[in-house]
């Protein structure tokens, strides 16, 4: 029974049907992260835009909290976030927003493209916002910087999780850390496997309620912004996301891991 | 350029289904829990080991962490369904690709072990199975992926290479033989693969009292390995009631005598060596007669011969093909097989040594419904794939979809489509990167256009890492295995060449000839082939002219192996590292070439 009521407070993602019915009734900020050339055609109705490009050129708690207010959110507002992009940018977004301390953000359990192939309604036109005020309440237990990831990884039952794709894990890694590429994440059509899959699949992985998990990705922490979701959708309560990722791992002249002597690349038939 | 006229949209056929189901759905969860307790060191190492390759997961190349999962297609059969869960499993699990064995099998590659159950899960769903992949146990059951369209067959074998799969699959007489062991059934001589496995089969008819008896010819302890042997005809005709009596004899007397301490010596093979071949052949059918004697009634082969229905998914009677393209007509010739049945072709697709993207295999998917009239892919003997049944008036549109994939290269059935085991791309025992070098020739010889030349049609071109047999290097027209070698200090990659394999009705192993460093191995090829084309006669192709010289009685000016070693001499002699420091790294790497191995599984 705990662990049904704590999965009930952690939504990860908002699946369709509800989605529509929170547009009609007004109750929901949708935000569309793709580019702003996209979003102009046609986006989910109601949705703002916010491309990620935007939101990463600052991503300082003060602007974000600044643009959260532009688009017409306070500490109350219901906010669900959508990409074209397997939820990966998506999870970036909603992180940052959790990250100021907004608690009510979730993911739209599809993409884009999926929401339009199942013919849903969609439309082009840009909403009138009225600006709201959001307060700042940093939650910095969901964040890992790369001194805290350095100190951390040694720990007993701290788990440093790679999200990047199979060949580029096995090139280059933080030492340490296990490859569960953000394909393993998914399914065909939603952007996280079922509950009852996912926590399979992590139990396997030895991924426990009692670890503490560290996700990273490439360079901006989309993908394991992904995985983050991932990992809280089936209740794991103590997940952090290296934000700033491998690239600056690699730019700090942090050591790094390789699988050596096998040559992998030439297996991959591109 | 083919243009064509938009296509009337027609929905996709349903995938047809496979008449067995090989999957159990309890192994994924008996799996990940035997992963969890060898974690926990509740489970020892090597019985661990045993049991993974039970369930069709090798190690991988000095990393414990990962496995290779094979999944094994019974008699080379894939339905559209299992290809599309393929290209799932691939792109969530794996490298984003697979790669097509030369036994009917694919591998998925650095799967972590951990993700390995999840694998078996996503397989039971569409009926397969990589149970028995590895390990000391019957292998997948292959069989010609011509058979039932071959011109030269005289029955389809496939119902008899399913049903023998089925019987093997999980039977307690086959799960701790000595060693591995292997089924070839084939269609014809020529298409052949039979002598060089443990028990080859090819379909025969026979006239008795007027009526018609299937049966097969039986060819055993044949096989590939660092020493390979060529099989034995066990009787001139074995009637096919007898053929299960038979692999069950022989599958006995390989549990009873084989050698099962000498790992290097305990294929079946060896046993056969060691007896002599009458005195195997005479325990084969005295232990023949007592399992046929003591076999309840109920111990037969389930043979389901009822015919696939041929059906095309597709009328294109309304498109009009304004023009066709030079490079339809090149892979027309090179990769489709024109059927025995009127107006059908088999097409073979054409990989790189065997490797297939996921997305590729999502693709092949939906070709295979839409342009196979059987509604099921077959896998090839040469890491490749074909779709039968595809009608001629289909092939412009198959090519022109080919293409859309990046599946159209040219020369699937030619010697431009060498086969390289995984070599030092993932496997422990490696010593070379044969992958790579494979698709390093077959980039070249398309370079060439070889693949159009009718003399080098049937020849092959085949190639492991190391002195064991991945690669089949033994049966190639011109084969490779790969070593190391060293010019003082400095070590580089090296190849020993074979000459004269085949293993069609003249089986045999080729001759050992010359090292050839790994950076000249193409040269030498090429060289090969301007003393084929400088000394042939007008009916001559490259393989019966290799063929003579390999046996040494060409009369032209190369007349035996030595000859040949004296011209390539020249082009093999290593430079020095100052002068030539490519030359000291392998294919695929930018590093001084070094060995280094792991322990091997296979023996496990």
């Amino acid at each position: 029974m705990r662990r049904l009521s704590q999965e009930k407070i952690v939504k990860t993602t908002t699946d369709i049907e509800s989605l529509r019915s929170e547009i009609r009734d007004k109750s929901v900020r949708v935000i569309d992260v793709r580019r702003e050339e996209d979003y102009k055609k046609n986006h989910i109705p109601s949705a703002i835009n916010l491309p990620l490009a935007n939101l990463l050129s600052d991503d300082s708690p003060e602007r974000v909290v600044k643009l959260v207010n532009s688009m017409g959110i306070d500490d109350e507002t219901s906010v669900v976030v959508y990409d074209d992009t397997f939820g990966a940018l998506a999870s970036r977004v909603a992180w940052t927003l959790e990250f100021i301390g907004h608690t009510d953000v979730s993911l739209l359990e599809t993409t884009f493209s999926t929401w339009k192939s199942l013919g849903l309604e969609n439309d082009n036109k840009v909403p009138e916002i009225q600006s709201r005020e959001h307060s700042l309440k940093l939650k910095p237990e969901i964040l890992a910087t790369a001194g805290y990831l350095e100190s951390a990884k040694e720990k007993e039952g701290v788990i440093l999780v790679d999200n990047r794709e199979r060949l580029n894990f096995l090139e280059q890694h933080i030492p340490g850390a296990i490859s569960l590429p953000y394909r393993t994440l998914a399914t065909q059509d939603k952007i996280l496997r079922p509950k009852e899959d996912m926590r399979r699949l992590l139990d396997n992985r030895g991924i426990s309620r009692d670890s503490e998990i560290i996700t990273y990705c490439g360079s901006v922490g989309t993908l394991s912004g992904l995985a983050y979701y991932a990992l809280k959708s089936v209740g794991l309560p103590n997940a952090k996301l290296y934000v700033r990722s491998f690239k600056e791992w690699k730019s700090l002249s942090k050591p790094t891991e390789k699988q050596e002597d096998a040559n992998y690349w030439d297996l991959s038939a591109e | 350029m083919i243009v064509l006229t938009p296509k009337i949209m027609q929905s996709r056929p349903k995938s047809r289904k496979g008449k067995i189901n090989w999957a159990r759905s309890q192994e994924p969860d008996y799996f990940a829990n035997m992963v969890k307790l060898y974690r926990q060191g509740k489970y020892d190492a090597d019985s661990f080991r045993r049991f993974r390759l039970q369930h069709g997961a090798y190690g991988t190349r000095l990393a414990d962490d990962y496995a290779m999962v094979r999944v094994k297609f019974p008699a080379g059969e894939v339905y559209p369904h299992q290809l599309e869960k393929l290209s799932q499993l691939s792109e969530q699990f794996s490298i984003g690709s697979a790669h097509f064995s030369t036994r009917e099998n694919i591998q998925l590659h650095w799967v972590v072990l951990e993700d390995v159950s999840e694998i078996f899960r996503g397989l039971a769903e569409v009926g397969l199975t990589s149970r028995e992949a590895c390990g000391n146990s019957v292998r997948n059951v292959m069989c010609s992926p011509l058979s039932g369209v071959c011109p030269n067959e005289e029955f389809d074998s496939t119902p008899y290479a399913l049903a023998t799969a089925r019987f093997f699959l999980r039977n307690p007489m086959a799960q701790n033989l000595p060693r591995k062991f292997k089924f070839n059934f084939t269609c014809c001589e020529k298409h052949g693969m039979v002598r060089m496995v443990d028990v080859g089969l090819i379909p025969q008819i026979r006239q008795q009292d007027g009526s018609a008896q299937k049966g097969f010819k039986i060819f055993l302890g044949g096989g590939l390995g660092n020493r390979s042997f060529v099989g034995h005809q066990l009787e001139e005709f074995t009637p096919e009631e007898d053929l299960l009596y038979t692999s069950i004899a022989v599958v006995r007397i390989f549990d009873r005598l084989g050698d099962r301490k000498n790992l290097a010596r305990n294929r079946m093979r060896y046993l056969v060596n060691d007896m002599g071949w009458e005195k195997f052949q005479n325990l084969v059918l005295k232990e023949r007669a007592i399992v046929r004697a003591t076999q309840s009634v109920v111990t037969k082969l389930n043979v389901d011969d009822t015919p696939n229905k041929i059906l095309r998914p597709v009328k294109i009677s309304d498109e009009s093909i304004s023009s066709i393209s030079d490079g339809y007509f090149r892979w027309l010739k090179g990769n489709a097989f024109k059927q025995k049945q009127k107006d059908y072709y088999s097409v073979f697709i054409t990989l790189e040594a065997g490797d297939i993207t996921s997305n590729q295999l999502h693709m092949l998917s939906e070709l295979t419904q839409d342009f196979s009239s059987e509604g099921v892919a077959r896998c090839g003997f040469t890491q490749n794939i074909a779709l039968r049944y595809v009608h001629e008036d289909d092939l412009p549109r198959l090519y022109s979809e080919l293409l859309k994939s990046g599946l159209a290269k040219s020369g699937s059935l030619t010697m431009s489509a060498p086969i390289g085991c995984s070599g030092t791309t993932s496997c422990n025992l490696a010593l070379t990167n044969s992958h790579r070098l494979a698709k390093e020739i077959q980039r070249k010889f398309l370079e060439l256009r070889l693949d159009e030349d009718d003399d080098l049609r049937e020849s092959s071109i085949k190639i492991s890492g190391c002195p064991n047999s991945c690669g089949q290097h033994g049966i190639a027209t011109i084969g490779f295995f790969g070593g190391g070698a060293r010019l003082e200090k400095d070590m580089y990659p090296n190849y020993m060449m074979q000459l004269g394999g085949r293993s069609d009705g003249e089986t045999m192993l080729g001759i050992s000839s010359i090292r050839v460093p790994a950076k000249r191995v193409i040269s030498v090829i090429l060289k090969i082939i301007e003393l084929f084309k400088q000394n042939k006669k007008p009916e001559d192709d490259l393989k019966s002219w290799i063929h003579r010289v390999a046996n040494g009685i060409d009369d032209s000016e190369i007349k035996s192996i030595e000859d040949i070693k004296k011209v390539l001499t020249p082009l093999t002699t290593p430079p020095l590292k100052t002068e030539d420091s490519d030359f000291y790294s392998d294919y695929g790497s930018d590093t001084s070439y070094h060995t280094k191995t792991g322990k091997g599984e296979c023996a496990a």
